[in-house]
């Protein structure tokens, strides 16, 4: 049961990462690497707040701000200094491996002994003593919906409307009088928001802030978003985000059964597997969907 | 009133394949024209119109709209005015956005996109007898994806956004060539009728020789940057096809080819 409860609670964690890469990849058709220094950099911002003794739900808010900044970051070094995507990913993962150890101090802060958003006075009153063991997935499922039902409202908007085509089709949003790279710099600090929110609901589920966790969050990110998008491909009803999110719990559930068979130092190379065996699946289906189509 | 001014636009300035396209190439365009624009490959037609519209600089030489300078305004505020349709029917529709999201959007053009709701239900029934006019049965397929209309469905779409909000430019960018013979035709009497009903200036390029006799008010011909038939009101309508046709066979020799 503990084993299900802790896919669950890191699949939903990862979801949330996985809605800001959908932001990125599906959405911007930008691919997005500052995602692996963002997740980190949530983490990094919420060691340093929570060691500082504040409220630990604080946290939530300033992450995302933090994730935010370095979206529009990479969003300016690509849009006014005209780097290639991919590159501007890259220069600000850079920059913020720095950025990261600078803001938390050291490679390595425990929060063992803090308060965190999953364990404080006040949830310790509210929740009752049997149901603890589920309290911290219910909290994950709860922020995890929030974010969701944020962001389906979001992309509703006019706003919304205006980020989806950019990346669809970026002469519209000029011939809608609009400058398209605000807009791309608008959805790149959206989804390193989300992000960088992921890194800071994780770090306080691990009670240990780490430099190297966001080292191939882009790759379980996008993963996710693959795997939830090709199964949910033909059901209509399903919205998209709801698909990224259950992508993302397969997609940990997937690395947790092929860990019990496997050692730790394994796991890079099971995730490479897992992601390049999802990749080759979701692209056989397209082939034979255009073979389809044309005969 | 539209004026181009001594324009200078040289491509790959600086190096071996410098080509000069225009050099003091002027042209004016009155409140109220309906300009066909023809030429051979190369002579500068799209090129012209992506200056207009700033998608391109010019090296030197003034563009002016009612005698304001806009030469250095980016493409995107130049809009706010300016319609374009492109040859290419996709680039004037979002094909994973549906028909409602995708009038949506262009109903709001030039106004501020907040977070207020992307589709304004009062303005749906409006969206419906607009999609309507166009005879293809699009008002019926509002939740559609645009993406998985025909070419002439989204050319028609592409058509109807760039026009929804009041502008006084319509630019044409062969919007009609990469359509079939039939459909080709809609596009064109429709776009007579807009261009008619909101009294737009517009400047259409075509290949199509009889569009460009049949429709519009003024009809120029260009050569290597220049423009070596210019026929408006009455004389444009005493033009034939035959006319035309022979002026191009005329520079086409004059090239050697």
């Amino acid at each position: 049961m503990s084993f299900a409860v802790s896919i669950l609670e890191q699949g939903l964690i990862y979801g949330i990462l996985a809605l800001g890469i959908y932001i990125t990849y599906k959405i911007l058709d930008f691919p997005d690497l500052t995602v692996d220094g963002s997740f980190p950099l949530g983490a990094a911002v919420t060691a340093l707040m929570i060691t500082k003794g504040a409220n630990p739900y604080l946290t939530l808010p300033v992450a995302f701000a933090a994730g935010v900044a370095a979206g529009i970051c990479t969003g300016l070094i690509h849009v006014k200094c005209k780097v290639r995507d991919l590159l501007s990913g890259i220069i600000m993962m850079t920059a913020l491996w720095t950025i990261n150890l600078r803001v938390a101090g050291t490679a390595n802060v425990p929060l063992f002994s803090q308060k965190t958003i999953f364990k404080n006075d006040t949830l310790d009153k509210l929740v009752p003593s049997g149901f603890s063991a589920y309290s911290t997935l219910l909290i994950i499922l709860i922020i995890a919906l929030i974010v969701k039902i944020i962001l389906d409202l979001y992309l509703n908007t006019k706003s919304g409307y205006l980020l989806r085509a950019v990346g669809d089709n970026d002469k519209l949003v000029t011939a809608m009088a609009k400058d398209e790279g605000n807009v791309k710099i608008l959805g790149l600090a959206i989804a390193n928001g989300l992000c960088s929110l992921a890194g800071c609901i994780f770090c306080q589920e691990e009670r240990v802030f780490e430099i190297s966790s966001g080292t191939g969050a882009m790759v379980i990110g996008l993963a996710s978003v693959i795997i939830g998008t090709s199964i949910f491909k033909k059901i209509s009803f399903v919205k998209t985000t709801t698909a990224v999110l259950i992508g993302s719990i397969i997609y940990k559930a997937c690395v947790a059964i092929a860990l019990k068979n496997f050692e730790p130092q394994d796991m890079k190379l099971i995730t490479a597997v897992l992601f390049l065996v999802i990749l080759v699946l979701s692209m056989e289906r397209k082939k034979k969907v255009k073979k389809n189509a044309g005969a | 009133m539209l004026e181009l001014r001594n324009i200078h636009k040289y491509y790959n300035p600086g190096t071996v394949n410098e080509m000069c396209l225009f050099e003091d190439f002027n042209l004016t365009i009155n409140q109220g024209e309906f300009v066909s624009v023809v030429g051979s490959n190369g002579s500068g037609k799209t090129s012209m119109l992506n200056i207009i519209c700033g998608s391109i600089p010019v090296e030197s030489g003034q563009i002016l709209i009612d005698g304001k300078d806009i030469t250095r305004v980016k493409e995107y505020k130049r809009n706010q005015k300016i319609g374009r349709v492109y040859q290419n029917p996709s680039m004037g529709t979002c094909p994973s956005m549906t028909i409602l999201e995708n009038m949506s959007l262009a109903d709001n053009k030039g106004r501020f996109y907040g977070l207020g709701r992307g589709t304004n239900k009062a303005r749906i029934d409006y969206y419906r007898e607009q999609l309507a006019q166009l005879g293809l049965g699009l008002e019926d397929k509002l939740h559609v994806k645009v993406g998985s209309l025909s070419g002439g469905q989204r050319q028609a779409m592409a058509l109807l956004m760039s026009t929804m909000t009041p502008i006084e430019f319509l630019i044409l960018d062969e919007h009609t060539a990469a359509l079939d013979p039939k459909t080709a035709e809609l596009i064109m009497e429709l776009t007579d009728k807009i261009v008619k009903e909101k009294n737009l200036t517009t400047v259409m390029v075509t290949h199509n020789l009889r569009y460009a006799v049949e429709y519009g008010n003024r009809l120029i011909m260009m050569h290597q940057g220049h423009c070596v038939m210019d026929k408006a009101g009455k004389e444009k309508e005493d033009t034939s096809i035959d006319e035309i046709l022979t002026m191009f066979n005329e520079i086409s020799i004059e090239c050697g080819n």
